[in-house]
């Protein structure tokens, strides 16, 4: 029989106090049971000096008082039970099951909290997961086992994105095993909805599990959620050989209750009052995705994170940026625009794209095309700023054409519909066709054996030939001959 | 992980804890310069806090000495030491932990053990060989492995340099060992030991373990040399005299070497916001430079990023010595989401073993990514044990603990006599990019070479982003020599004269914002035409390109020369009234921007050839208008 404790010492927000308590150890689960009211709630120690024990309670702690309660230390650090039937189901923030469904019993239990995984035990990710959504796929390609994060703001159309991801996403090969689990760290019942029906209408919800914290549930479960979620994603990728896509929305609540907590335990903060660990405790969540050697199944993690004022510099995108292995970054601007998805390139960017992409990849052109047009737009925006000041019809031709190429871009390139799937060699002839609009000596990016092979000699848009493309493409084809010939010869 | 090997675990456990019993017999051996005679100090556990443990009957301990934890044996290392009760903190996960548990006493501070068997191979950040660590568990990295290090069971091809009777003073060399295929290891008489050779044996194979050489100090006290000796982490390693440097640390980065050089024995920092290719630069570098030892510590950063560097490094061949580059690296992982407190520890470990091979006589570079990971690591430490904080809520030692860290970079004479230096390039993660932060701000005070990120370069894929104009190299002047001496006599005039046009554009840059390039004066537009060649087709540089993510510092001169001799020849031609739409021509620009691919790096005479085609777009030209 475990002792029970029955004076809660100090209560202050999400921790308890208790003092005079042997035998427990850093990281034990309680059990604390209101007496009025015969409810359970849990608790984790995270903080023991001598024999007095701070609790941080996953559950609301109003109704609790100094002395109506009876508190039991579990002797247990906090696991869950993982197993293949978790696949179709859904659980609240701490993997408790709230479909109505029955409980998870399996012989497996895994600490939430997970290992650090060694980085000998790594396989780098290279393999190509085709979207269908050109701006990602050529620009800020994803990659199997990749951290991607979205860098959305309050009201952007980032669920819409990360629903479309989901259902484009090839992360199932020929025959491959795939999940997709969901994360819902303190957001909206709509937008909890909003994904359930998305995985509804794909038909994969058989291969969904669920983990929901809604805005009105507890902060403090809010930190167990997404470790509960990797728990099981781990599970079925590393020892299940799942291929897994994670989708976690909102890291920015989660870093709110990590802010709140921390601000209760009094601890020194460090920016914008979030504790100084905060970088250390997202990595502890983001390095949890990639592959392993010698086993097949992978974690793909897309976390999606709402800009607080849309400030990139602000702590929580700027600690995730520095984890992540890149980050897509919608704009408001292009969302008023009507622009979907309103994807601003110019700060998106994925780490992993240059080692997934290319021949035997993606297509031989690909990394050179992705920098030609990331350079090009980049120029777009110097040229838009000297429109405002001179006029569009003052700007020198090259310039024009460059106006002309932005418009274009956002129009037919970024903007494509909801349920658009392109494929890969589309969004790079498309890229190509837009290159088309700025002169060939402007190119600079790319090689003229490209520029022969695969731009095309008429105008976007206009139907009409322009000499440089021409000679471009003559110089390419004279070049080739030259080559074959030469071949000839030394026969 | 499968069911069956989750049966294996309680195995592990046991072979975890042979492994942990036989790194305590380790530490109680007879060692220089660290003392250790067996000892039975206990202290309590009282307190837990994350990393942070607190223990009482702990008078007998000694501040900054190393402490074997709790049951599971964690490593730890004692920061406060106030009457009866001790502050520790810990590089392996607490969770777990209970009050009462015992804190055991090793008498040893913080060490790295220096031998053969560092290169080649990747650590945590105290040391720990992360492949050895797969037998214990395959995938993750559990706590209370114990102390392991360099293996103990390879056997070293070891060449002895003394004889009996040989007087040896610290420093002195008394074995050679061919490590890897580019390195031969000298062993060398720990720093303040000093005696009379009295037992010597032949050459052979022996493994770390083996005493090979008896000393007789003064005292007639016998100590035993082995393959190895352990060093304080937070100790520098003592040098003869430091010198001054001079000689660039060749990287085959053309805005590194022409512009912004970094000396061997020089320090260097990288400060950028995410995705602006501070890990890139760092790769490049690591990869390319001209030292002979490389030792990169990847500091709180990815995991995967770490195993790139095993993946590529053992691929790429060194353009020196033929040999692959893994044959000169040793490599620290502790990633973001491994122990914080190992990470505070891991640039220690890192620079030590740089001193320890500076010593041999060699180069080395040692590239700590990122330093602001190590800062925070501070922070949080600081935090815990509830320390006032300065600014943005990093402790007020920061700054001594910058300055300590660089200032064991260096060129020095060491003991033994031979030449050897330090140079430490360290990254920079800027909160928000913003330069104006502490951790950037402090390192700019200790630092000589400074490259900074740019946001918009990165934004616009100009890689490497190293901004020309908030950069700056503080060896400029004592490498100058080197540099007219080996490259040519018109070396730093003609980077001096480079820099100054990309100076101008950038005056320029804010006119044309406000009246269009079409408005400014021909002379302007030259230019401005001038310095778009030198970011496009000089410093802009592919590293995925196999010709162009190492260019030799000859090829980078005569580059740029070429862009000079266009630059000069317009010069003429605006004398001459000629205007700039006429002496700009596509074909030139196009064979100037694409040198840097179409011109091999072994074969400069074809860049001859656009000068000779540069002199004759000119000459043509110039006879029309001079008639």
């Amino acid at each position: 029989m475990r002792k029970e404790y029955l004076k809660i010492d100090d209560i202050n927000g999400p921790l308890i106090q208790i003092d005079g308590v042997d035998d427990v150890f850093y990281g034990e689960v309680v059990d604390i049971q209101d007496k009025n009211t015969g409810n359970m709630k849990k608790g984790k120690v995270i903080k023991i000096d001598n024999d007095t024990v701070t609790i941080q309670v996953f559950q609301s702690t109003s109704g609790l008082s100094s002395n109506n309660s009876k508190t039991t230390f579990t002797g247990e650090a906090f696991e869950i039970p993982v197993s293949e039937e978790m696949l179709g189901r859904v659980f609240n923030g701490i993997g408790e099951p709230i479909d109505g469904g029955e409980e998870i019993f399996s012989d497996i239990q895994r600490n939430v909290n997970g290992n650090p995984i060694n980085p000998m035990a790594r396989l780098y990710p290279r393999n190509f997961i085709q979207t269908g959504i050109s701006s990602i796929d050529v620009l800020t390609t994803l990659i199997r086992g990749q951290k991607l994060p979205i860098f959305s703001g309050n009201g952007l159309s980032h669920n819409e994105l990360a629903a479309q991801i989901v259902r484009q996403a090839k992360i199932t090969g020929a025959g491959e095993d795939f999940a997709i689990i969901f994360c819902a760290i303190g957001v909206k019942h709509d937008d909890e909805k909003f994904f359930r029906k998305t995985f509804e209408d794909a038909g994969v919800m058989s291969h969904v599990v669920m983990f929901v914290n809604y805005a009105d549930d507890p902060v403090a479960e809010r930190n167990i959620a997404p470790r509960a979620a990797l728990t099981t994603a781990e599970y079925l990728a590393f020892d299940k050989g799942m291929n897994v896509l994670v989708v976690m929305s909102d890291i920015t609540a989660y870093a709110e209750a990590l802010r709140e907590i921390s601000s209760a335990r009094e601890e020194v903060p460090s920016r914008k009052g979030y504790p100084g660990y905060m970088y250390s405790d997202l990595a502890s969540l983001y390095e949890r995705a990639g592959m392993l050697k010698d086993r097949p199944g992978s974690i793909t993690f897309l976390p999606i994170l709402t800009m607080p004022n849309d400030d990139i510099t602000h702590p929580i995108p700027d600690l995730t940026g520095f984890i992540t292995e890149g980050q897509v970054v919608l704009g408001r601007d292009l969302e008023q625009r009507s622009i979907y998805p309103p994807i601003d390139i110019l700060p998106s960017l994925s780490r992993l794209m240059k080692d997934g992409i290319g021949e035997g990849f993606t297509r031989e052109d690909h990394q050179d095309l992705a920098n030609q047009l990331f350079a090009a737009y980049s120029k777009v925006q110097e040229v838009r700023d000297l429109s405002q000041i001179m006029g569009e019809d003052d700007l020198s031709e090259t310039d024009k054409a460059y106006m002309e190429f932005g418009r274009q871009f956002e129009n037919h390139f970024l903007n494509q519909d909801f349920d658009e799937n392109r494929s890969i060699i589309e969004s790079l002839d498309l890229g190509w066709s837009l290159l088309t609009i700025l002169p060939v000596v402007e190119l600079d990016r790319l090689s003229p054996k490209l520029i022969g092979k695969y731009l095309p000699t008429t105008v976007y848009g206009t139907g009409k030939t322009r000499e440089d493309l021409l000679k471009a493409r003559k110089d390419f084809e004279n070049a080739e001959e030259a080559v074959v010939e030469s071949e000839e010869e030394s026969k | 992980m499968s069911e069956e090997e989750r049966n294996k675990m309680p195995l592990n456990t046991k072979e975890r804890e042979e492994i942990a019993e036989n790194a305590e017999v380790v530490q109680h051996q007879d060692l220089v310069p660290v003392k250790n005679e067996p000892r039975e100090i206990k202290g309590k556990i009282t307190g837990i806090n994350g990393p942070v443990v607190t223990g009482t009957g702990m008078s007998d301990f000694k501040m900054r000495e190393m402490v074997m934890v709790g049951d599971k044996k964690l490593i730890g290392e004692v920061i406060i030491l106030d009457g009866d009760v001790g502050t520790i903190q810990v590089y392996e996960e607490t969770e777990g932990l209970r009050i009462g548990e015992p804190i055991l006493s090793t008498g040893n501070p913080l060490s790295v053990k220096l031998g053969p068997g560092m290169l080649k191979n990747m650590f945590d950040g105290i040391q720990r060989p992360l492949e050895e660590i797969q037998n214990i568990d395959p995938v993750f990295l559990p706590e209370g492995i114990g102390l392991i290090s360099l293996d103990d069971k390879k056997e070293w091809e070891t060449h002895l340099k003394v004889k009996e009777g040989d007087l040896l003073k610290g420093g002195d060399i008394y074995a050679t060992i061919p490590e890897t295929l580019m390195v031969e290891h000298k062993l060398m008489v720990p720093p303040d030991l000093e005696g009379e050779v009295v037992e010597v044996k032949p050459d052979g194979n022996y493994n770390i373990e083996t005493t090979i050489v008896k000393l007789k100090d003064a005292d007639g006290i016998i100590h035993d040399l082995k393959l190895y000796h352990n060093w304080p982490i937070r100790t520098p390693r003592p040098s003869e005299m430091r010198l001054e440097p001079s000689k660039p640390l060749i990287t085959g980065q053309r805005v590194i070497d022409t512009f912004f050089p970094i000396a061997k024995g020089g320090t260097a920092a990288i400060p950028g916001g995410f995705g602006t290719g501070k890990t890139m630069s760092q790769h490049q570098i690591a990869k390319w430079s001209d030292a002979d030892i490389i030792i990169y510590i990847g500091c709180g950063e990815r995991g995967n990023e770490m195993t790139e560097v095993i993946e590529d490094f053992p691929e790429l061949i060194d353009p020196r010595s033929g040999k692959s580059i893994m044959e000169r690296t040793v490599m620290i992982a502790n990633t973001s989401n491994m122990p914080v407190a190992a990470r505070e520890a891991s640039i220690y470990t890192g620079i030590t073993m740089a001193e320890y091979f500076r010593d041999m006589g060699y180069d080395v570079a040692i590239m700590a990514d990122s330093t602001s990971r190590w800062a925070e690591a501070l922070r949080e430490i600081s935090g815990r044990l509830e320390e006032m904080p300065a600014e943005e809520g990093y402790p007020a030692y920061l700054s001594s603990r910058i300055a300590e860290f660089y200032e064991r970079g260096g060129a020095v004479k060491s003991l033994n006599g031979e030449e050897g230096s330090v140079s430490i390039i360290g990254a920079v993660s800027p909160a928000g990019g913003d330069f104006s932060e502490p951790v950037t701000e402090n390192t700019k005070r200790y630092v000589n070479t400074f490259l900074g990120l740019d946001k918009n370069l990165a934004y616009a894929r100009h890689y490497p982003a190293i901004n020309w104009l908030s950069s700056y190299s503080g060896y400029m002047k004592t490498l100058g020599e080197w540099f007219e001496d080996n490259v040519a006599p018109d070396a730093v005039d003609l980077r001096n004269k480079m820099l100054d046009v990309l100076f101008q554009e950038n005056k320029l840059q804010e006119m044309v914002m406000l009246v269009g390039e079409d408005a400014l004066p021909d002379d302007q537009r030259w230019v401005m035409n001038i310095a778009k060649l030198i970011r496009v087709g000089f410093l802009q540089q592919n590293a995925f390109d196999d010709t162009d993510t190492y260019v030799p510092i000859e090829k980078q001169y005569k580059m740029l020369k070429a862009i000079d001799h266009l630059y000069e020849k317009g010069l003429e031609g605006l004398k001459l009234g000629v205007p700039t739409s006429i002496m700009k021509n596509p074909e030139i620009e196009n064979d100037i921007l694409k040198m840097k691919y179409t011109i091999p790096n072994d074969d400069l005479s074809r860049i001859k050839k656009i000068e000779d085609k540069i002199d004759k777009h000119f000459s043509e030209i110039t006879r029309k208008y001079a008639a």
